[in-house]
């Protein structure tokens, strides 16, 4: 049960290693890994900003909301902050059960979750050098509101 | 004044919310007379125009006490960190 904000980049299959070592009753591991997205070219590169200490707060509430929910052997969220590239990876999630749909459903709603509650702010700058701060889509905060 | 009545707090921006207001941090004396979070962005407001601008639109700001999302309507009474900020975009 961990969570990281980071600024270097993560390595899933050694994440998901030290996460599972040593608990032969995890059957099932989901990871999610989410990347900056080009979006076709309009997005050259990304900053990430955060609010040190809530988000690290943030992210453990809603951690402990999924072992309340589902009975998993392990998790881990990474999220980077700072700046980032087009296909650059910003955030990882894993979660292991002893069967699969506790991880499925698991991995689901940690990432619902984060997207309408951890703080953390994306600006995006094209190729030209324009920035726009990244706007929060309504569809985002209904998809959290499934899980209540 | 006493002790207990000194509210000194640090007030924190993020994303535009901070480019617009022009600073990341500051600490501040609140006069007493403010009760909710409601009440402290309409006080924020008055403060200049770059707050003015910062606090224009209150639906589209939020708001945490203490690192703990608060809605608008939410007592600052207690509270040593307010911050403020847009809707969050992780992941």
């Amino acid at each position: 049960m961990a969570v990281r904000v980071q600024r270097e980049d993560f390595d899933v299959t050694a994440e998901t290693a030290a996460l599972t070592a040593g608990d032969a009753d995890i059957g099932a591991i989901v990871t999610f890994t989410g990347r900056v997205r080009a979006d076709g070219g309009s997005v050259a590169t990304m900053t990430v900003e955060h609010y040190p200490g809530m988000t690290e707060a943030e992210l453990s509430r809603i951690e402990a909301e999924a072992q309340a929910r589902w009975p998993l052997q392990a998790s881990l969220i990474v999220h980077r902050v700072g700046e980032l590239k087009a296909g650059d990876n910003i955030v990882l999630v894993v979660t292991a059960s002893a069967h699969r749909q506790a991880a499925f459903e698991a991995a689901g709603f940690l990432m619902d979750y984060l997207k309408t509650r951890a703080p953390f702010w994306k600006k995006e700058t094209d190729a030209a050098g324009k920035t726009a701060w990244v706007e929060a889509r309504d569809h985002d905060e209904s998809v959290g509101r499934r899980w209540s | 004044m006493s002790e207990d009545r000194t509210r000194r707090v640090k007030l924190l921006y993020f994303a535009w919310v901070r480019e617009k207001v022009g600073s990341g941090s500051e600490e501040i004396e609140l006069p007493p007379e403010l009760d909710t979070v409601s009440d402290l962005i309409g006080w924020l407001r008055a403060r200049g125009p770059q707050f003015e601008q910062a606090f224009a639109r209150p639906q589209a700001i939020r708001a945490a006490l203490d690192k703990v999302h608060v809605k608008p309507a939410a007592r600052i009474a207690g509270a040593r960190e307010i911050a403020f900020f847009p809707p969050v975009t992780g992941g």
